[in-house]
């Protein structure tokens, strides 16, 4: 491609743009969670008085460390039952034929469109009933399921991309169709597998509806819930530098997952999606 | 994040099984297809034996509590009363029009600004000639990162004394404090959120031009702009067809932006802020309920205009069409 | 190795639609046997049943005398070389060879031994560490073919194996399979589109067209004596020219003017005037000056300009238009959909026929020359039919 230095410059600054436009939030909740107490007030960007002490602070706090533990917990176990229930169906839905498959597709639509808030209300009758209200189950189920339209749809389609003939080939090599989905399709979508669950995890790591209307207590309460709950040092304080350290903190994997991953995570949201 | 339909899972599901269709006549099944069955209904059976208990389920309840009266208050009183929860919230009260006239403004202003912003961030992607990394990472940070967390962000740096941006719009009140200062402010944190999404879709539909149509339409003597318009947004109507409608259904459920941001006073209630406070807080579950099945039908409707209305290609149906 | 049996096997897609209409042929043990036609006449089909792949609607198939219809393709004991190859992208080459053997469970030695000999074979020694994404076109095409020898199947079947290929590696790799195949000696079917394919390899050939088997023979039959209008424009490159005539008594009123069959010939057409399709191949037809005394009494001449001459350095051919309708028939728009010439010069005078004359021929573009045609050669079909009604001159003459 023939780029001349004008245009060279002007894509660059574009870029900065779209960085920039991206972190400032970000950043700025990093500042507020450095900012010394003094300080906080003074409407600045940037802290001009540093302390680790929010950090200090939330990380001797029950109700955070707590927090943190449940939401890595919840949203690992969730997704990996959530990939693996999803693989299954989406393979059957992508490979085989079968009565009941557009049924099972237009209910894994539905599910995704029905509005999430309307459907707490009724699981939190049932959560009490069953004592698995706030309990990290109670979570889990909730985020496996509804995470399940997401990891079918996804994986399906990465599915679709194996070629047929593959499994045509493991058949004729005496493979049954197990041994097939098992030795050739499984490592095959391993990448899309993997991506899928980097979404998945995700949504669970986000999600704030069922957070804080399925779990009352430390006992299941994610981070994004326990946020809400926050008070500062003394009962008079804001917890704002509170609030920015545990936001930064859970920030922090994200980032991380964003930084590792950015390919698969583009490729996951996108494959499949708008084939031409 | 909204629940999953934040993806646009196209080109997915229905498929092959759709162009081998049903025999016209009853036919034997052989054994291999009898196999195929099995293997096929054992795999799904986990995921919908956890769809139908854990979803399925409360939606059923959710529609049943929608003709009762039912206010977790006044207990004993529950009973069957027909549509008439519907009718109170339809029309002897202003809240839900209120909601819905907040929601439909918000969905309809970020939707709009963010294609555009999408599709400009699209195309700085797609040109990106150095740090595409960085790039990409920057713009899959507001895609990754939780929603409370975001809204937080936006909260205090909109609070007066504590917020950066507090004193852009004059004044020493707080804006988050005005509907009209804050319903921006919400698109704004809307819109920083949910653009991500909308353009990595439309980059996906953007690297789908050919690189030649374009050649050939700049030999043919087309500006950058006609190029644009005349080649590049038709070949990618169906990217944006989807992009708008996952982002429309989500946009119109917003909750967890507007729950940090307002709690809903000042009449920035959206519709499910309004469901949330009638279950949760008013814990009226039988209007509740049906402000729930409102909801849906909603989303149901804009799903269905946009595939009917715009032919949008509906999720789960195989936009390439058979093999 | 075994004998494969299709006895009136019929393949009918759910849509009513038959891909593979009764059909019936016997392929026996060790044989290769080309089943060959235009897209869409059920070639694949054919092959996807013996493979197991597809099922079966009516009829019956034994392989090596058990019927097979019921059986999963991993109880046929079958191997199969895809177009596409469908080599495992996540296996190595090795890996690749040896799946079918630790499927089946085979000690891990014999394993070695029977890929390192596929390998050895096939001359991929060399890369049976690397994953099929780091092989070029042609060694993936014998990983493929690999996959299959290593484990002496009943049977190789192999759909379009070389079409991805480039020209010159698909000659090459012709003759590879031709020399492997009867190295092992194994019951081989192979299906192509490409005619030349179909004729340098197989012991026989089917010429299939929808759904059904139009002739079965081996190569130089199906050549010398195709059993309809069909065959003979399909088998054949550059393809026979067909031009409408009327036959009678012996005697075909052309537009290459009036052609007496010699003596013997044209018994099938009967006594009474009648419309008929004549066909000439190419090389049937040469530069006059060139033919012997001997052979210019069996053949007629005729004058045509020539409009076009391509020289091969072996050959040249020479294209001229005689003034004339196209022959119609259904075979014939069949054909020419196939190649997609179907609406080609339609708005032409007259139809263009090709001749392949020696290299020695002094021939020239724009200029007169006198061709010779062999009358031993020509083949007459009916056109509601596409029958050859020459037929039965290739036998001996009942006296």
């Amino acid at each position: 491609m023939n780029v001349t230095a004008r245009q060279r410059v002007g894509w660059g600054a574009a870029n900065v743009v779209v960085v920039l436009i991206a972190a400032i939030p970000v950043l700025w909740l990093v500042s507020l969670s450095f900012k010394d107490p003094t300080t906080l007030t003074d409407g600045s960007f940037y802290p001009h008085k540093w302390t680790t002490a929010n950090y200090r602070g939330i990380f001797n706090q029950p109700l955070f460390t707590h927090a943190l533990i449940n939401s890595i917990g919840i949203a690992l176990i969730s997704t990996i039952l959530g990939v693996v229930l999803g693989a299954m169906a989406a393979y059957a839905i992508a490979r085989l034929d079968f009565p009941g498959k557009r049924l099972l597709v237009a209910s894994a639509l539905l599910i995704a469109m029905f509005p999430a808030i309307s459907l707490v209300n009724p699981m939190f009758n049932l959560w009490r009933t069953l004592g698995i209200f706030d309990t990290w189950i109670g979570l889990i189920i909730p985020y496996m399921t509804f995470s399940l339209p997401l990891s079918i749809y996804t994986l399906s389609a990465f599915f679709r991309e194996i070629p047929w003939e593959l499994e045509r080939a493991a058949a004729l090599d005496g493979a049954t169709p197990l041994q097939a989905f098992r030795r050739v399709i499984v490592p095959l979508a391993a990448p899309g597998v993997f991506t899928t669950a980097i979404l998945v995890f995700l949504y669970c790591w986000n999600d704030f509806v069922f957070a804080i209307s399925l779990t009352s207590t430390n006992n299941a309460r994610t981070v994004p819930a326990a946020i809400a709950f926050f008070t500062g040092a003394s009962q008079f304080q804001q917890p704002t530098g509170s609030i920015a350290a545990a936001a930064v903190v859970i920030t922090v994997p994200v980032i991380v997952v964003v930084m590792l991953f950015q390919r698969r995570i583009v490729a996951g949201l996108t494959a499949g999606a708008v084939k031409g | 994040m909204r629940p999953p339909l934040g993806t646009p899972r196209l080109g997915a599901v229905a498929d092959a099984g759709v162009q081998v269709g049903q025999p016209p006549r009853k036919r034997m099944l052989t054994e291999r297809q009898r196999a195929e069955r099995k293997l096929a209904w054992m795999l799904c059976a986990p995921a919908v034996a956890v769809m139908a208990l854990v979803a399925i389920y409360p939606i059923i309840y959710a529609i049943y509590l929608s003709f009762q009266r039912y206010d977790l208050r006044f207990p004993a009183d529950k009973t069957w009363v027909g549509i008439s929860n519907y009718t109170t919230i339809l029309t002897s009260t202003s809240l839900w029009w209120q909601a819905f006239g907040v929601t439909v403004l918000i969905t309809v202003v970020s939707v709009v600004i963010e294609l555009v912003l999408g599709m400009l961030a699209a195309i700085v992607m797609h040109r990106a000639i150095f740090g595409r990394g960085i790039v990409r990472t920057a713009v899959l940070l507001p895609y990754g990162i939780v929603t409370v967390v975001a809204a937080f962000s936006w909260q205090y740096a909109w609070t007066p004394g504590t917020g950066y941006l507090a004193g852009l719009l004059g004044g020493n009140s707080a804006p988050l404090t005005h509907q009209w200062q804050a319903i921006p402010i919400i698109i704004l944190a809307e819109v920083w959120k949910t653009t991500p999404f909308m353009a990595l879709l439309l980059l996906a539909g953007l690297s789908l031009v050919p690189e030649e149509l374009l050649r050939a339409a700049k030999v043919d003597g087309a500006t950058a702009w006609q190029r644009f318009w005349r080649v590049m947004v038709p070949v990618m109507k169906p990217a944006i067809l989807v992009a708008l409608l996952f982002r429309t259904l989500d946009a119109f459920r917003i909750f967890d932006n507007i729950y940090i941001l307002t709690q809903g006073s000042q009449n920035t209630r959206s519709v499910s802020i309004l469901d949330y406070d009638q279950l949760f807080t008013a814990l009226n579950l039988g209007v509740g309920s049906a402000m729930s099945v409102l909801i849906f039908l909603f989303t149901a409707l804009i799903a269905f205009g946009y595939i009917k209305g715009f032919g949008a290609a509906a999720p789960g149906q195989d936009v390439r069409g058979v093999r | 190795m075994a004998e494969i049996v299709l006895d009136h096997v019929t393949k009918r897609f759910p849509d009513g639609a038959l891909a593979v209409n009764d059909v019936n042929l016997t392929i026996a043990d060790g044989e290769f046997v080309i089943l060959v036609g235009p897209s869409g006449c059920g070639k694949s089909t054919t092959l996807n049943m013996i493979a197991g792949l597809e099922d079966i609607s009516e009829g019956q198939l034994r392989i090596g005398g058990d019927v097979a219809n019921e059986k999963s393709p991993r109880d046929r004991d079958i191997g199969m070389v895809f177009q596409s190859y469908a080599l495992y992208p996540h296996m190595t080459v090795r890996e690749n060879m040896a799946f079918a053997l630790r499927l089946a469970k085979e000690d891990d030695e014999k394993i070695k031994e029977r890929v390192d000999w596929a390998a050895d074979i096939l001359d991929l020694k060399q890369h049976l560490d690397r994953k099929p994404g780091q092989l070029s076109g042609g060694q993936r095409q014998r990983v493929a073919m690999g996959r299959v020898i290593v484990r002496t199947p009943n049977a190789f079947l192999m759909d379009e194996p070389l079409s991805n290929l480039d020209a010159k590696l698909r000659v090459q790799m012709r003759t590879e399979v031709s020399r492997l195949q009867k190295r092992l000696g194994t019951t081989t079917v192979y299906v192509t589109h490409d005619q030349v394919e179909a004729m340098t390899l197989g012991d026989r050939v089917a010429v299939m067209r929808a759904g059904q088997i139009q002739q079965v023979d081996s190569p130089e039959v199906l050549y010398e004596h195709p059993t309809n209008l069909f065959v003979a424009g399909f088998i054949g490159s550059p393809a026979m020219n067909f031009l409408p005539a009327k036959a009678k008594d012996g005697t075909l009123q052309t537009p290459l003017g009036e052609l007496r069959l010699p003596a013997g010939r044209g018994r099938g057409l009967g006594g009474g005037e009648r419309d008929v399709i004549i066909g000439i191949r190419p090389e049937h037809f040469e530069d006059a000056s060139l033919v012997g005394a001997d052979k210019r009494d069996r053949g007629a001449t005729v004058k045509a300009k020539i409009d076009l001459l391509e020289s091969l350095g072996s050959d040249k051919f020479a294209y001229f238009t005689v003034q004339s309708e196209r022959a119609t028939a259904e075979h014939l728009q069949e054909l020419a959909a196939d190649a997609g010439t179907g609406d080609l010069g339609a708005g032409e005078e007259g139809v263009q026929v090709t001749a392949r004359l020696d290299a020695a021929s002094k021939a020239a573009e724009d200029q007169e020359l006198e061709i010779w045609l062999d009358l031993e050669k020509v083949h007459v079909f009916d056109p509601e039919s596409g029958e050859n009604l020459t037929l039965a001159d290739g036998e001996p003459q009942a006296e």
